[in-house]
This record gives structure tokens, sequence and C-alpha cells, in this order.
């Protein structure tokens, strides 16, 4: 499913369809819900009626060359403004539509009840076409082509190298464990499914269309800060007419083309005409990374987030356990016990079994073995091996090779018990193998932690997010591995109601709450966590519960969407503040401009040493116009993260786009000024 | 001219001083933990509160909170109004002042119910002992007391907990009277009375000068009253010429006095909220922010005032004291321009000089230290203003560092931030719009009838000016800054004793005081209620140098950029005319 497209910001179509969008959204209706970008647009009407006016007859306004300029530039603001939102709206549709593509296309095994030639004929059709209440099979090795109910059947299913659970889960008719979830691949015996979605209905098409709905909520800090901005429109409208009866007093006659200039300069334009872009651009950027969020809160919950529950499997450690060390019975030869164990993985396709083939370096096959009777591994049994001749070779979990043992009347030995519970205390998972009901040695499996997960979670620190293992393990192997990666917390011998109790006693404390899930048990956890990331190939249950899914099942994205969040809201804060910044300048360009001629002792306040009243006016009102396409790339790819604590990126930004804020358009207003001079 | 300086410095010094163990004792105040105080003033309280039937100890909500402070305040009026309407028969009026005007009443009543004391009359002429002490210098304590009572409320708002209870307010505002603005008050008038400021109850005294001439000198409980003038950050004095007169400031030692009484609680409102919610350092940061923009005004104010004069200079005369026209000569230069700049950034509003006659620079100065109004700010209220600064700074700053804002744990959203906005908006609007209309007037010179007679009888508007081109339009905008900032300064030279810029100005002063005592305190009452977030590595630390330079930030560009326009055509224009 990976979908990394270009991040070229101007492929072809989208750039032809966003300006086109840019046009229809000058309808002030659409525009309305902007208000800073809709005063604009009033005060471009306005001047297009000073041109006429002047057409008219009018004559202390300017010349009709003048006002028309100014008019245009106020239309250029518009649209610029409008494009950036157009271009952020289109690239997110073309993302959703080529994930809608590939979704369509896992083969799925259609029963068909009254087939062309039999009964109950089995057809190969893609995932798309099978419709609510239609049947299929799956039988070992399929992937499950979408989410459904078994009717007839049992399985084990593996979801380990998305669910973070490396044993395959069993999964059975009747019951509350028989719904299965399309992506998830089946390991052993064969079951029979009833589809449970309409095509195009199911969880993953419902948000692919949120993402393209053009009815996008803002979220609660997009209105506060829309808010602000309003705030500060207002303020402007009461500086720019209220400078009107003091100019009256002053003697000084203002053409209604300073007044509407002054004002679109001061309002704060620049982040006015890209917020929604770049909301748009944070959806969209979850999306890049593979992740579809159902709302823009969403998101923007995620950069809030305090507390990151990770799953332990596949999260924190490598999906599957590996052999490491065997460690034979007492009075066992040690090639024995290896040829024991390496025998019962003979037909042991779990990346497990495998491993221990791996570690002892003996093919199966090099045993001349007549013939073998392979034992799969059942959810019964626990346990799989091989049975050749009179031998009969088992391993499993301590539990039931106890059992076993002791059932066959024979005693478990002292030594391997005690290895047992020193491979547990170090993180590891004892294997204990038996031979004809006989104890031959256990091997150890050990966690493989993640290369570079160390680094990761240093970095969520310094972000100020704490993470939090859960896993299955004892208390002493959860602690183990815990420090080994460097988690701040864990939850040990962690039952699904434990990562809802925790989240809730950490909500308690104020905190906001993330995490990854997956089944159906996981959903009430994911409902109450802020951020609930679903895995694409869990439950319909958790996708529902949750307010995020992974479309690549990779549990260490959380990371990534707090990034994003984080990005989104610093995008907003510093575009804002660069956008008021810029009217010191701005500022200093009109107000001598505007009284030069009555009070040339003003004079003295152009300190940019603009060419003239007129030319200033211009550059300034140039300027306001073009640095919004200008910062559109920035608004859609977001300023960089760098988690270097809160005061220090304060610092930075502060730095940046403040201090940047207030000295780029002196200098980018003297440089338009020397231009529109050479024509003045 | 080191002399001087120096008295400046140590008149900082030793307010600072003054104002770290005041604010540590505020904060036990409102906190409800022993103080010495108890002894003595305890069994006055319970007196008061079992005389009142108010049970001081039932919790209010922040809208209880602004119901009583509202509904006090009006029972406030109505006895100034009766006061001042009906002062030519009460007692206490042995010179027979006659009633005053309604519209000037109307003006008086408002504008010390809102410690803001613009004074459309004199106090010689205007007001019998029995308004000054019972109406005028009552409302100089309660006024001060409800803005500190609401910045208690505030200051208990912030605390680390969610709750709806936020203590009682007539417990907040009656201990805010007798346990610090009282002893202070005590203290300060014996002071004054050793220096020779009167306290007396009889009338007119007859001199007969060295020349020989008779006057009479007005006397009266002056030392009362020039003690809760400043240390309530009120302004109105007893004698029209307010602190430049010899009664009311007899020497240097007073002035200083008086310097000190007036910044003191401004300065110890902030540390008290640093010792009240375990936040120190945050409270030295508010008060460093509040210094620079301080400093930033009253160092060019100083250094103007001391060079003189240039258009004097340029005839060859020397002004080896500065510039002298409108001082005194006791206060001199330094003096005069650092009382200039304190007493319009925080919003006293007494003059010990005529701001008309100061440079074009000090002009601007002192109209930024109102326009901002939360360079320390008045008892309270400045803490008030001040806190609308913080929320916008850290919405902007939390945004920055990609954290939904918060403020000591608590979210801002957009219900605060729309409130925040409100109260940042009107400040502007009032002054600009109200000067705008003035202004339209005076362009127009329309005749304005009932509303406006000049003193020979003339209706025009134009006659209200002594000075017309800049620097009336300066005296326009001063005078709707003053109302708005509730300072009460003037800078003079208009005529504002009249229908029209009485009413004007108690519009806005009504407009100007309980707006930005609702909305503080409202958006500390929504925040109360809120989940207590504990903090985080990635939280927007408030208590460090860079928040301050942002709030600094943002105070400049929403409180001084938006009356740019308005300062470039009153006193830039005047400075740079006359160079």
């Amino acid at each position: 499913m990976k979908n990394k497209k270009g991040a070229g910001l101007l492929q072809g179509d989208i750039a032809i369809e966003a300006l086109k969008q840019s046009f229809i959204k000058l309808d002030p209706r659409i525009l309305f819900r902007n208000p800073v970008m809709f005063t604009v647009e009033i005060g471009m009407v306005i001047m297009l009626a000073v041109c006429f006016w002047i057409l008219g007859g009018e004559s202390h306004q300017g010349s009709f060359t003048y006002n028309f300029i100014i008019f245009l530039i106020l239309l250029a603001t518009l649209l610029f403004a409008n494009f950036a939102e157009s271009l952020a709206e289109a690239r997110g549709k073309a993302q959703a539509a080529t994930l809608r593509k590939t979704r369509e296309e896992t083969p799925a095994k259609k029963i068909i009840h009254i087939g062309e030639m039999f009964l109950n004929e089995v057809k190969v059709v893609p995932s798309s076409q099978l419709e609510k209440g239609d049947f299929f099979i799956c039988e070992k090795g399929d992937i499950i082509p979408t989410d459904g109910e078994i009717v007839e059947g049992i399985a084990t299913i593996d979801e380990s190298a998305i669910t973070g659970e490396s044993a395959p889960v069993i999964r059975e008719s009747g019951g509350d464990k028989s719904s299965v979830t399309g992506g998830t691949k089946v390991l052993s015996d064969k079951i029979k499914v009833r589809v449970t979605t309409e095509p195009g209905e199911s969880f993953l098409d419902k948000m692919i269309a949120l993402v393209e709905g053009a009815t996008r909520q803002k979220t609660p800090n997009e209105i506060a800060l829309n808010i602000l901005l309003a705030g500060f429109t207002l303020v402007f409208i009461i500086v720019c007419v209220t400078l009107h009866p003091f100019a009256q007093y002053a003697k000084t006659p203002i053409p209604v083309s300073a007044y509407i200039s002054l004002f679109v300069c001061l309002i704060p334009t620049t982040i006015g005409g890209l917020l929604s872009a770049i909301g748009i651009s944070g959806m969209d950027r979850a999306l890049r990374a593979n992740v579809i969020a159902k709302s823009g809160k969403a998101v923007e919950t995620a950069g809030d987030i305090d507390v990151l529950l990770l799953d332990k499997t596949g999260t924190i450690t490598i999906g599957n356990r590996k052999a490491t060390n065997f460690y034979p019975a007492p009075g066992i030869d040690e090639q024995h016990f290896i040829k024991n164990a390496v025998l019962s993985s003979f037909s042991d396709d779990t990346p497990e079994g495998k491993s221990i083939i791996e570690l002892a370096g003996i093919l199966p096959l090099s045993y001349k073995i007549e013939n073998p009777q392979f034992i799969k591994f059942t959810a019964e049994t626990k346990s799989s091996g091989i049975d050749f001749g009179n031998t009969s070779i088992r391993k499993g979990a301590y539990d039931s090779m106890k059992k076993m043992v002791e059932l066959a009347g024979n005693k478990f030995p002292e030594k391997t018990a005690t290895d047992v519970t020193k491979i547990s205390s170090n993180g590891g998972t004892p294997l204990v193998v038996i031979e004809n009901n006989n104890v031959v040695g256990v091997i150890e499996l050990q966690d493989i932690i993640k290369p570079g997960i160390q680094d990761r979670f240093d970095r969520l620190r310094k972000m100020g997010v704490r993470t939090v293992m859960v896993t299955g393990d004892n208390p002493l192997t959860a602690k183990f591995i815990a420090e080994k990666a460097g988690v701040d917390d864990f939850i040990a011998e962690a039952k699904p109601e434990d990562k809802m109790d925790y989240i809730r006693k950490e909500q308690s404390t104020g905190k906001l709450v993330a995490m990854m899930g997956d089944g159906t048990n996981d959903a009430p956890a994911l409902a109450q966590a802020d951020v609930g990331v679903a895995m694409n190939s869990g439950t319909s249950a958790a996708k529902e519960a949750g307010n995020m899914v992974d479309l690549d099942n990779d549990p260490t994205k959380l990371i990534e969407i707090v990034e994003i969040g984080k990005q989104l809201l610093m995008t907003r804060g510093t575009l804002t503040t660069f956008s008021i910044a810029n009217d010191v300048a701005k500022y200093f360009a009109i107000v001598p401009a505007l009284f030069i001629v009555s009070i040339p002792a003003l004079q003295s306040l152009n300190i940019m040493n603009l060419h003239s009243p007129q030319s200033a006016i211009l550059s300034a009102v140039i300027f306001n116009a073009i640095i919004i396409p200008m910062l559109i790339p920035l608004a859609l790819k977001g300023v960089t993260y760098k988690p270097i604590g809160a005061s220090a990126l304060l610092r930075r930004n502060l730095l940046v786009y403040g201090l940047g804020g207030i000295i780029l358009p002196f200098i980018g207003i003297k440089i338009i000024d020397l231009f529109v001079g050479l024509f003045m | 001219m080191n002399t001087e300086l120096l008295g400046v410095i140590a008149m900082f010094v030793a307010t600072l001083l003054l104002a770290l163990p005041l604010g540590k004792y505020i904060a036990k105040v409102y906190s409800g933990d022993k103080v010495w105080t108890d002894t003595f003033m305890g069994p006055l309280e319970k007196l008061f509160f079992k005389l009142s039937r108010i049970d001081e100890l039932r919790e209010m909500s922040w809208k209880q909170h602004l119901t009583t402070l509202l509904t006090i305040n009006l029972i406030w009026f109505l006895w100034a109004m009766f006061c001042l309407l009906n002062q030519n028969w009460l007692p206490l009026n042995p010179d027979h002042i006659p009633a005053q005007a309604p519209d000037m009443a109307f003006n008086t009543a408002i504008s010390f119910l809102v410690n803001c004391n613009l004074q459309d009359y004199s106090g010689e002429t205007g007001a019998s002992y029995f308004t000054q002490v019972y109406a005028l210098m009552f409302l100089q304590f309660v006024s001060a007391g409800t803005g500190m009572a609401a910045a208690a409320v505030v200051f208990n708002a912030l605390k680390d907990r969610s709750t709806e209870k936020l203590g009682n307010f007539y417990n907040y505002f009656l201990k805010s009277c007798t346990r610090i603005l009282l002893p202070i008050c005590i203290l300060v008038a014996v002071m004054h009375v050793f220096n020779g400021t009167p306290m007396t109850f009889k009338g007119m005294e007859t001199q007969i000068s060295m020349q020989g001439d008779t006057t009479q000198v007005s006397r009266g409980p002056v030392a009362a009253f020039v003690a809760i003038k400043h240390l309530g950050t009120n302004g109105g004095g007893f004698f029209g010429a307010n602190s430049t007169h010899p009664l009311e400031n007899p020497n240097y030692f007073t002035n200083m006095l008086q310097l000190i009484i007036q910044i003191l609680i401004p300065f110890a409102m902030v540390f008290a909220m640093g010792f009240y919610l375990r936040r120190k350092k945050l409270a030295w940061v508010f008060w460093c922010v509040m210094t620079i923009g301080f400093l930033l005004l009253v160092v060019p104010t100083v250094i103007a005032e001391i060079h003189g004069n240039p258009a004097l200079a340029h005839m060859g005369i020397s002004q080896p004291g500065g510039n002298m026209e409108g001082k005194e000569v006791r206060f001199a230069s330094y003096a005069t321009a650092f009382w200039s700049i304190a007493t319009t950034v925080i919003s006293t509003g007494s003059v010990n000089g005529m701001h008309d006659s100061f440079m074009p620079v000090s002009g601007m100065n002192m109209l930024l230290g109102m326009m901002i109004n939360s360079f320390y700010g008045g008892v309270g209220v400045g803490f008030l203003n001040f806190f609308i600064y913080v929320i916008l700074a850290v919405f902007i700053g939390g945004l920055m560092v990609g954290r939904t804002p918060e403020f000591l744990g608590k979210k801002i959203e957009a219900r605060e931030m729309k409130i925040a906005m409100i109260i940042a908006l009107f400040h502007p609007f009032l002054i600009l719009v109200f000067t705008a209309i003035s202004s339209y007037l005076a362009a127009h010179n329309t005749d304005m009838g009932w509303w406006f007679t000049d003193a020979n009888c003339k209706h025009n508007a134009i006659g209200w000016f002594n000075n017309p081109s800049y620097h009336g339009f300066s005296e326009m905008l001063y005078q709707y800054t003053s109302c708005s900032a509730n300072n009460g300064s003037g800078f003079e030279g208009l005529a504002d004793n009249n229908p029209f810029w009485n009413i004007t100005a108690g519009i806005v002063l009504l407009f100007s005081r309980y707006l930005p005592i609702i909305g503080p305190v409202a958006i500390a009452g929504l925040l109360a209620q809120k989940k207590y977030i504990p903090e985080s590595g990635g939280t927007l630390k408030t208590d460090t140098s860079t928040f301050g330079l942002l709030v600094f930030a943002v105070k400049i560009i929403i409180a001084a950029l938006a009356f740019f326009p308005a300062l470039a055509l009153g006193p830039i224009a005047e400075l740079f005319t006359r160079h």
C-alpha cells in the first residue's frame, strides 16, 4: 500500500484544477467563511467602484491607471489566497484517489451458491466486487480480502506484523471472536466468511471520502486563531475609518485607494490567505505518511500528546522473537537436544521456528528420517512437533509441556525449570522441547529490540511525550525490555482492560494519551484515548473507535503523527507571527505617504526613502500580495519541527519569523519600490 | 544634575525594595494566612460582616463575583451623585460651595468611581469637605479596593486545580481596604502632615501677603486625601492644581513619597501573584517586561526634558534646568519627567507639572504609556490588563511551539480568545472613535448648541482648543486616551468642562473601567473550570525571558501600532515640525 507520490508542488493537472477553483472561490458566499479575505474582497469591490467613479469624472482620487492597478493587485491577493487553498485541496483529492485505486486489487475467493457449473462454486474476484452478504472462503496462506464474519470453521490468523501479537490469533464461527478483517493472513485451516460491509462503504472508504470532502470542519485551534485574526481585522477597520476625520482635521485629503491599501496591508492577509491551506495540508501530510485522519482535530490533538501507549511486539521489538540459546536438560547431550529442537521445527513455518533452525545451523533434511508425520500447531494443544518411527517430539510453552510431561507420569527436571525462569527474567520466552514426553531441553527465544528505537524515544522525550510499553509479558521480562529500549513506563501482563484503565488514569491528571490498536478488544481503549490510531489490518470495530487509521500498519507511526500535529500548529503560529510582524514595515511605508503632502515634516518617517507616496503605497500592496504565493510551499510542507524543547523552539521561531517578519518587508518593499519607481 | 538623577534612581529602587515584602504580605492576606494585622483589623472586619449579614466564607463563581462587584459599584455611584448634587446644603461646607451641575456631577462621580479621577472641576471651588471626604475620598478607597479584589479573584482562579469556587468577593474587597490600603494610608498621611500638608475641616484662611494683598487660602483634610490619591492610583487632587500645589505636595521629600506610593501597589501586585501562585520567576518575568517598557518611555522623556526646548535654544536662551515651562522649581526636570511617565503608565493621573508644556517626545510617551496601559498599570487593574496580553501571547507562542496553547496548565481556547480580543480591541476602539468624533466636529467647526459653550459664549467646536493644529489634536487624543486608560491626567489646554466633553468622557470611562475587569475575571473563571494539565517538556514555559519578549512584542504591536497613524498626526508631526 505504499503510496509515495512525488512531493512536487505543482503537478500540471492539479495546478490547473487549483487555478480554476481560485476563481470559483471568489464567490462572496464562499469567501465569507474567511473574514480576513472577505474584507479584502470588499476593498476590491470598492476600488472597482472608484475606478468607475473616476471614469465618470471624479478628479480627486488620482489617475484611473493607478486606481485600476490597485484593484488588480487586490484581485491578485485574493486569487493567490484562493489558489493556496485550492492547491491544498486538489493535492488531497489526488492522494485519496490513488488510495482508493490500490485498495481495489486484493483477490477474493467468492462463493457463488448457484454457480455456472456446480453449487457453491468458488470464483476469484477483486475484493471490490464483494458485496455485503456475500460469502468467501480463505485457506492457509490467503489474505482476507475484506471485513467479515466467520460463519464456518476455525482458523489461526497471523496478525504478527501488524497487531504486534507474535502469537497467531484464533478466530472461529460464533461468539465474539468471529470477525475477521481485511489484510490479515490465514495461517492454518479454512474458514468461510460472510462480508459485513458494502463495497465503498467500508471504514476506509468512508474516510477517504472525508479527506476529499469539501465540508471541512474547522478545528478548535483554527477557530480560536480565526477569532484572533478577525480581532486584528476589526482593529484595523477602526484605525482606517477613524483616520478619515483625523485627516480632515489635519486638512489632508486622503484618496480612497490609500485607505483601502493601508487597510489591506495591515490586516493579516498572509496568514488569513494561507490558513485553510495549512489545515488541509496537515491532513494531507498525514495521508502522505499513509495515515488517514478522520478529522483535522485528530491531527492537531496528536501534537499535544503527553503519553504514548505502544505495544511491545512489533513496535519496540521486531515483530517476532528469535531463538538465541539452547539449554539442554540435565543428562541430555547438547547435540541430541539440538537435533530434537531442529526436527520439532521441521515443518514449523513461523518465524520462531525458522529462527531455531537458523540458530542450530543444521538443516532438518540432513537427519535421515523415515516417514515423518508433522504435527501442526493447533490452538487446542498449543504445541507442534513431529512423529517418526516411535519417536514423538513436541515443542511448546512451558505450561502445556509441563502438563504433557506430568500427564505421562514423568518428572519435569528442576534445572530446566530454573532455566525457564532465568530466560523469562531476561526478557526472553522459553520453548520447552520434549521427546517421548521426556524433557530434553529448553530453547530461549529473545525479543530483538528494533535498531534505532532508543533514539526515537529520546526524540519523543524531548518533545515532552512519555512512552509507555504495553505487553502481555510478565513484569520481570517487561521491565528488562523497557529498560533496554528506554521507554519511560510499562504495563506488564496487560489485559485489554488494563490499557483502558491506564488511559483513564493518565487522563484524569489532565494528560492527553495516544495509543495504537487493532483488535476488537482494543476498541474501547482506542475510543477513550485522545488520539487512537487503528491499524488498517485491525478489526472494523477498532477502526470505528479510533480517530486515525494507519494504512502501513506500522506501530511506530505514532511518532510521525505527533510530529505532523506539532508541525501543523507551528506553521499556523509562525505565519501568524510573520504576518503581524510585517505590519511594522508597512506602517512605515504607508503612513508617511498618506500625510507627506500636507505635513512635509513627516518625511522623517519615510525611513525606507521610498520614491513617492504613490510608489510607496503600490510597493506595500504588491509586497502584501506576492508574499502569499511565496509562502505557499512553506504552508503546504509545514515548518520543520525540531525536538529541542519548547523554549528553544520559541526562541528560534521568534527569531526567524518574528524578527525576520519585521526585517524582510523593509527589504522587500524597498526593492519593489526601486522597480515601481522606474515607471513613475 | 547628578543629584537629581540619583534622586530618581533612589525612588525607583526604594519602591522595588518596599514592593517585595508588601507583595508577600498581600499574597498572605488573599490566601487567608495569618498576618500581623489580624489582631486589630480582624475584629473590625468581623463586625462589618456581622452588621451587613455577609457570610464571608461563602465561595462565589466568577459570575457571582462580577454581579457583586457591579452592584456595589452602582450603589456607590448613586451615593456620589447624591453628594455632588446636594453638597450645598450638606454639612462640612464652610466655604459655601454650590452643588455641581448635573453633567459635571455625572463626570465627577463616574471618574472617581472608576478610579480615573478626571477632574473637570477644581477642588477649591467645586467640592465641599463633605464631598471630598465622604464621596470622593470614599470612592478613592473603594475603587482601588475593587480593582485589587478583582485581581485577587484572578489569582485565585489561576491556581493549579479545577473549580468554580473562587473565594468571596466581599472578603477580598474588604481586606484590600482594611489590610492594605488603610494602614499604609494612615502612615503616609501622617508623614504629609509633618511636612506641612493641611489636615483640617476649617474653611479658607485669610492671609496677608508680603505685598500687603489679602488672599483667601484654601485648605481642608488634604493629607488624608493625598495618601489614598496616590496609593490607590486614583490621581484626583484635593486642589485643582493637583500635586503641583504647594500645600498638596510641599517639598521634594513628599514628592518622592507620593511617587513611591503610587508605584508601590502596582509593583507589589505582580509580586503578590508570584507569592500567591508560588511562581516567583513568572512574577519577575512580568515585572521585567513592565519595567523595560517603563524605562523605554521614561528615559527618552527625561532626556528630552533636561535638554530643554530647542525652539528656545534656537533663540539663544540658555536653559540650565532643562525645559522648565510648566514645571515646579522644587521638583525640577528629572523628577517631573519621571513623574509624568510614572503617572501615565500607572493609572494615577496625578500631575506635578503641566503635561501640555512638555516636549513632543514626552507627550507621545505619556500617550503611549496610557495606550498600552499595562506597564504596571493601576492597582489591580494593571495586572488584569497585562493578563489579557499574556493570554494573547500564550496563544501565539503556544502555536509556535506546536502545542495547543496553555497558560499555567489551562488550555486557551476559542472562548477565552474571544474575550481577550474584545478587551484588547475596546481600548483602541474607544480612544480612536471618540477622538475621531471630536476631530470631525473640530474640522467642520460644528455648531454644538447646548453641548458646548466657550468663554465667549460661542458654540463652535473649534473653541475648545487653546492651541489648534497638531497640538490641538494631541489634546483631544490625550483626553480620551486618559479616560480609556482610567488615568485621569489631562494634557490641559482643552476646554473640557462642558456637556460634550463631560458626557463623552464619562461614557468612555464607564466602558473602559468595567470591560477590562469583566474580561479578565471571566477568562480566569473559565480557565479555573478547566482541567489542570501538568507541564511537560513540550509545554510553552511562561517564566522565561523568551516568553517575556513575546509578551512585550504583542503589547507593542497590538497596543502601540493601532495608534501609529493617530500619533503621527499629533506628537510625531509636532516633533518633526519643530526641529
